[in-house]
């Protein structure tokens, strides 16, 4: 079997849009969340969000590239642009190197929503023009960037709830290993708007501290009274080993393990069982032991039952020791794009040797086990961590990822 | 509209919209070669025209117009019509 790299990444979130920039907010615990009141006269019961400009792209693509991408492939182009351009992986090399593409993404909303308006008024289907079909599928994101990248390998869009970005990888990891390909770009992507959300909103799980913004998120702490939606892109680029080292390209880390599972149970609440196969199927995978970890990437959205939850599977195989923090305290739920980003976030922290905050933490419940939380920003070398990601329908994903050491 | 105000509409569109340069359009030139019009294009086409002048082009009209000058006539007769 294969041994999967990653060779480039990169990120357009609410924290930062550049690597550089991003790593500086999760080392000083600055928070991407903001106040955002349209969304009140919308009907939203809560106004907060991680605010992500959308990127501007009229001279950059062409028309016809531009015309089918909704927001979130806006997100995820200048997130591949990074991530391609770490990997030195450029258009004509990808047209001639067979290269896939497997993104994790599960909602356009917006423009499924603004093509019904407008053929309610017009009725005719016809004037939708030729960029809402594009706009509006689910996989709109691996349609648009693998048309404007040249790919040609695997194609499809992974759709898995909040755990879609962390399937992505963990699905790119296993067709690499098993030598199906050589080289995948991988991620995920995250509307931002009103439409995308509302329904989210609707279930009141929003956190409503719309007096604090950027302290409302506070994944573990015993004042959590809810999620903060939030978007944006992540793209990481995997290949085989072989194939990092024939092309010359500098390795930022080789991917582990991978742990999936399905609750079977309950569309929304999670499950202790359901997580703790994840985590140990992936520990299974990396041939690792809990106490090889060294740093866990939780989940956690801020959710009383989710955290709760999470920190029991946690302390079930990890025990207390272990430095664990939710980026969500600072960049809010990423949702579909979460998995990945947050594979992003924790391999800013081990090539720096720390562990950002989950801020906002204070103390946890007395129910909820000890597990260490770092909530100030420590100084740690990581070699190998692990990202949860949690979805809806009982998803699960867990990846491991390790230092790169020859 | 008179003619020359209706070309200068036609023609600020199409350069906003397919972004290409003005001097690239001359009444003679076949249209779908200048503008680099594939199927989907003229989908959009139809949307541009129904938004700047009222009316909803057929599909198979365009297969009379070749030239930027058969398209401003098309357009002519039309809007022509629709105030008769």
């Amino acid at each position: 079997m294969n041994r999967v790299v990653i060779t480039g990444m990169g990120i357009h979130s609410c924290i930062g849009t550049s690597l550089e920039e991003v790593k500086s907010s999760l080392y000083h615990g600055k928070s991407g969340i903001i106040l955002d009141e349209p969304r009140k006269d919308f009907g939203f019961r809560s106004a907060l969000t991680g605010m992500v400009n959308e990127p501007e792209l009229k001279g950059e693509l062409s028309r016809r590239q531009r015309i089918g991408m909704p927001q979130q492939a806006k997100y995820a182009y200048k997130a591949t642009q990074q991530a391609l351009e770490m990997a030195h992986l450029d258009i004509n090399f990808l047209a001639k190197n067979e290269t896939g593409i497997l993104y994790g993404n599960d909602s356009s909303a917006k423009a499924v929503m603004e093509a019904i308006d407008q053929v309610r008024i017009k009725k005719d289907t016809t004037l939708l023009g030729s960029g809402s079909i594009f706009q509006s599928m689910n996989c709109t994101v691996t349609m648009n960037l693998s048309t404007i990248f040249k790919l040609k390998g695997i194609n499809f869009t992974v759709s898995a709830a909040c755990a879609s970005g962390s399937h992505a990888i963990g699905l790119a990891f296993l067709f690499i290993q098993q030598g199906w390909q050589d080289r995948i770009l991988c991620g995920g992507a995250q509307e931002i708007n009103e439409y995308a959300m509302g329904s989210f909103d609707g279930l009141g799980v929003f956190s409503v501290d719309e007096l604090n913004p950027t302290q409302a998120s506070k994944p573990f702490d015993k004042r959590r009274d809810g999620l903060i939606p939030s978007g944006g892109a992540a793209s990481l680029v995997l290949e085989s080993l072989e194939s990092a080292q024939t092309r010359g390209a500098n390795i930022l880390a080789e991917v582990v393990g991978y742990g999936y599972s399905s609750n079977g149970d309950h569309i929304s609440n999670p499950s202790r069982e359901g997580q703790l196969v994840s985590l140990s199927r992936a520990l299974k995978q990396a041939q690792l032991n809990a106490n090889d970890i060294d740093y866990i990437n939780a989940h956690a959205t801020s959710t009383p039952m989710g955290d709760l939850i999470e920190a029991q599977s946690i302390h079930e195989i990890f025990g207390s020791k272990i430095p664990v923090s939710s980026t969500k305290s600072m960049t809010g739920h990423e949702c579909w794009m979460a998995g990945a980003s947050e594979v992003i976030y924790s391999l800013l922290m081990m090539q720096e040797d720390f562990v950002a905050p989950n801020i906002n933490f204070e103390e946890s419940e007395e129910d909820m086990p000890k597990i260490n939380i770092i909530n100030k920003t420590k100084h740690h070398s990581i070699n190998h961590f692990l990202s949860n990601s949690f979805g809806f329908g009982g998803t699960n994903s867990t990846v491991i990822i390790k230092k790169y050491n020859g | 509209m008179d003619k020359q105000a209706l070309i200068e509409k036609v023609n600020a569109f199409l350069v906003d919209e397919f972004e290409i340069e003005s001097a690239k359009i001359t009444p003679n030139a076949p249209i779908k070669e200048t503008l680099e019009l594939d199927s989907l294009d003229y989908v959009d086409l139809v949307v541009i025209i129904e938004e700047q002048f009222g009316f909803k082009v057929q599909g198979e009209d365009f297969q009379q117009i070749i030239s930027f000058q058969d398209f401003y006539n098309y357009i002519e007769s039309k809007i022509t019509n629709k105030v008769e």
